[in-house]
């Protein structure tokens, strides 16, 4: 049977096996290739997405798991960039390769959805779970104190 | 006529000046070395593809030649141009230069099409200047007769030509829209371009162009291109180079659901299945399955066992060695020295861990006479040659489509290409297009690695006390020939990306002699960001550090005085010492200090550590680093890559390791290959000294500097040295005994 769920507002359907991770579903199915593959294990937080309002690794997550829910993707964030994380990350010109970058970006996002005033310590904690190996680690805390700030 | 200018005069004579439909093309040929094919094609009239076109709109089109995998140069080369063009950057579109290296060839590599070594904007900066100021005089030239004036009183502003007499202007799209072309080549000398002071883009920020894509999720990266009737791939690779398999239980593939092929392969099995759920999960069959050949020479090696017999050669006067550098005379100079001093180190092997996991895709004809490719790679060249090599066609039947790259650090550029090849074998096989996926754990398993090594320095010294010889003994793990044997051996069979750093440069040493004891040992290798510079400069300036440390001198003194006669270099571990306040004592915290010269640019940094003794861990509290690049293109960017180039340090000096077994990779994913997060890294403190020196690179210099500077910090904390690198829990907890 069908999974249905919806996507950045959405419906949307698969017929993938139900263990197939949501990841795949994602970036070859629907074709929102925002949302990238790095580790396939939930160690390196490039799958990152939110669902049902929270973040969750979608390489980890069963697209049988979302079944009925929302999922959000970096493509529905916003629509044009416009969303504070999004607009910090350009000002404090974060990006290198980029690769990770949407995964840190949707952590961001959830972090400061729950805590919209975290410290220092908090941000770097909860930004942990999202590996950048070009090391834009500075850049991603002093993004996150500017959307946290400038809203 | 000096030797520059020559060469000026023989760049411009081999220009070619088009006009498009849509306004007006350059394409400056000029790239060493001579082009015969542009020669022939200019004379023929034949239009090849232009640096930069002006559209009657004023956009302005200009071609990047490098790839970018996050260092910026998509946006530095546009930049360079557009700054002697006198472009309005908000009028510039950059796109991806073809692979015609006669064109966009890189002068720091022979003119083929690579990206590395951080020296894109050193080995363009001079010729897209020419190039950038070449296109403005004929704009100029143009202007001059529309306006029926000299073109001695006209001047331009971005992307404008005024005549300040008669109060008249003309944008350059209207230049373009009538622009004819000069019969004459239009010179332009070197005291025609821009002083630095005249600067309107170079050391001035602007958002690097494809920045705004990489926040949205639209950067397209080579795993995000899906072609119609795509297929995707899967392969499982020998665990050793070399071996090739025997046998693999090809019903248990295809049962599968959605499994299409299974494909034997030189090197591997791969599968091409409908999805990608299905490709890894009959991966996962072959996986379990498939037995290998002993062909290859890493069989049975153990890279423990290995590092004790490299060092022990590393001590053995009578082992082979070949001369990698020589400065006086090293061997006449040891004997009569008054004292010596020697000290070993060792280095394990490493991996590059970009995020995005190498992939490929292709599409063979039916045929198998033509392919079309998409890849993120360091190389241009080296990806369509790699392909037509693998198909056995003309490099003409090979169209490359170069993407964006989720991190290089050196493993995107093999001439094998060997990630990009699984695409084109199994789309082959396949009759369809097929993109090709790594697992993380083939990424790390397949890694090409940052060599193992063990060296053995000594020194001399005359009876003041004056460091007079400096002798370097390396034994490694072979790169250049295994990953680029057609660069090896134009370099006449020097093994340059194992090698350089070994020296003492910047220092003031009469007597310099560094040896490489060769060694093979069948395990796969590749340039590593920092290539040798990592491991060598870990010994060097460690070395560096004991020298002092046995002569009661305080380390950054004692750099400082063997600087004196590199002002550039003293002036970076001047103000980084500056920065650090390196004179002041820390409780329960102390600072390391290292310098290199890396291709020319001048980097000194000073880290401040502490360390949880019980555990062994060692943690970053601070990291200064001083830097001078000579023109900063883009400051800012050279303080991200300073600061990315740090973070990389980080993990190869704390916990980056890999580990061979019977010839196999030990490792498979970020659980037992351990990279920084964000954690891990403390604030860093980066100055830009800027100088109008020619620019040199930025992408990695100062990733060889931070383990010397850590186990030289945890030298001053303990008193203990450490001389295996990286410097683990285990090793440290060892160490401090």
């Amino acid at each position: 049977m069908a999974i249905a769920f919806t996507i950045n507002g959405k419906a949307a359907t698969t017929d993938a096996p139900a263990d197939t991770p949501l990841l795949w579903v994602i970036r070859e199915g629907l074709k929102l290739t925002g949302t990238k593959f790095g580790c396939g294990a939930g160690l390196c937080g490039a799958c990152m997405v939110h669902i049902d309002g929270k973040r969750a690794y979608s390489c980890q997550t069963q697209v049988s798991d979302v079944n009925g829910k929302a999922v959000t993707t970096i493509e529905g964030l916003s629509v044009d960039s416009s969303h504070p994380v999004q607009k910090a990350w350009l000002a404090e010109r974060v990006p290198q390769c980029g690769y990770c970058q949407s995964g840190q970006i949707m952590s961001a996002a959830d972090l400061l959805k729950q805590n919209p005033k975290p410290t220092r310590d908090e941000i770097v904690e909860h930004m942990s779970t999202n590996i950048c190996r070009c090391g834009t680690y500075q850049r991603i805390v002093r993004a996150v104190e500017r959307a946290a700030r400038e809203g | 006529m000096t030797t520059h200018d020559r060469m000026l005069q023989a760049s411009l004579s081999r220009r070619q000046v088009m006009i498009g439909a849509a306004g007006l093309s350059l394409a400056l040929a000029g790239v060493a070395p001579a082009g015969a094919a542009v020669i022939a094609a200019e004379k023929a009239g034949q239009a090849l593809t232009p640096w930069v076109s002006i559209a009657a709109d004023g956009t302005i089109t200009i071609l990047s030649a490098a790839t970018e995998m996050g260092q910026g140069s998509m946006t530095s080369l546009p930049l360079v141009i557009a700054e002697e063009l006198d472009a309005d950057w908000d009028k510039v579109k950059i796109v991806p230069a073809p692979t015609l290296e006669k064109i966009y060839g890189n002068p720091g590599f022979g003119g083929m099409m690579y990206t590395a070594g951080s020296n894109a904007v050193t080995s363009y900066y001079k010729n897209l200047r020419l190039f950038g100021a070449q296109a403005r005089r004929v704009l100029l030239i143009n202007a001059a007769q529309m306006l029926g004036v000299p073109e001695s009183e006209l001047t331009t502003e971005p992307s404008v030509v005024m005549h300040a007499k008669s109060g008249r202007k003309l944008s350059y799209g209207e230049i373009a829209a009538k622009a004819e072309v000069p019969a004459e080549a239009p010179p332009v000398l070197p005291e025609d371009l821009k002083k630095p002071a005249q600067f309107r883009l170079i050391g001035r920020d602007v958002m690097r162009a494809e920045l705004p894509r990489k926040v949205n999720g639209s950067a397209q990266y080579s795993i995000d291109v899906q072609v119609p009737g795509m297929l995707y791939g899967a392969v499982v690779r020998a665990p050793v180079e070399g071996a090739k398999p025997e046998t693999f239980d090809e019903t248990k593939v295809m049962a599968v659901k959605g499994a299409v092929k299974a494909v034997a392969l030189p090197w591997g099995v791969g599968v091409v299945a409908e999805t990608p759920w299905a490709a890894f999960a009959a991966r996962r069959e072959i996986e379990t399955s498939v037995t290998w050949s002993r062909d290859g020479k890493a069989w049975g090696f153990d890279s423990d066992k290995g590092l004790e017999t490299f060092a022990k050669a590393a001590l053995d006067p009578n082992a082979t060695a070949t001369d990698w550098f020589k400065l006086g005379d090293v061997r006449a100079e040891m004997p009569k020295a008054a004292a010596t001093f020697e000290a070993e180190y060792l280095c394990d092997y490493a991996y590059h861990a970009q995020m995005e996991p190498l992939n490929g895709v292709a599409s063979v004809s039916p045929a198998g006479d033509a392919a079309e490719i998409w890849c993120g790679t360091q190389s241009q060249t080296m990806a369509v040659e790699a392909t037509a090599k693998a198909l056995g066609i003309a490099r003409e039947k090979v169209t490359l489509h170069d993407t964006l790259i989720g991190g290089g650090f050196g493993r995107r550029g093999p001439r094998d290409m060997d990630f990009l090849v699984d695409a084109v074998m199994l789309s082959k096989a396949a009759g369809k297009p097929v993109k090709s996926m790594w697992t993380r754990e083939d990424d790390v398993r397949n890694g090409r690695l940052r060599p193992l090594s063990a060296h053995h320095l000594k020194a001399g010294f005359d009876a003041a006390g004056k460091l007079t010889a400096w002798q370097h003994r390396l034994v490694g793990d072979r790169v250049t020939p295994f990953i680029d044997p057609v660069r090896y051996n134009a370099a006449g069979k020097k093994d340059f990306i194992l090698m350089l750093g070994a020296d003492a440069k910047g220092y003031d040493v009469a007597h310099q002699l560094v040896e490489q004891v060769y060694e093979d040992t069948g395990v796969r290798t590749a340039p590593l960001r920092g290539i040798g510079f990592t491991a060598n400069k870990f010994a060097t300036e460690t070395f560096v550090d004991e020298i002092a440390n046995r002569q009661g001198i305080d380390p950054v003194q004692y750099r400082l005085a063997l600087l004196a006669k590199t002002p550039r270099a003293q002036q970076v571990m001047q103000r980084v010492a500056q920065m650090a306040d390196w004179g002041r004592r820390r409780d329960g915290t102390a600072l390391g200090a290292a310098y290199i010269d890396y291709s020319g640019t001048q980097i000194a940094t000073i880290v401040e550590i502490a360390l949880d003794r019980r555990a062994g861990k060692i943690t970053m509290r601070n990291v200064w680093c001083a830097i001078d690049c000579g023109v900063a293109v883009q400051p800012d960017n050279v303080v991200a890559q300073t600061e990315s180039s740090i973070v990389y340090g980080i993990g190869l000096a704390l916990t980056e390791r890999i580990s061979i077994k019977n010839g196999a990779v030990e490792q498979s994913n970020f659980y037992d290959y351990v990279v920084s997060r964000n954690s891990d890294v403390p604030p860093m403190h980066v100055e830009v000294i800027v100088t109008d020196n020619h620019p040199t690179g930025v992408g990695q210099m100062a990733t060889p500097t931070i383990t010397p500077a850590v186990g030289n910090a945890l030298m001053a904390m303990t008193g203990v040295r450490l001389r295996h690198a990286p410097f683990t829990e285990e090793r440290v907890k060892k160490a401090l005994g």
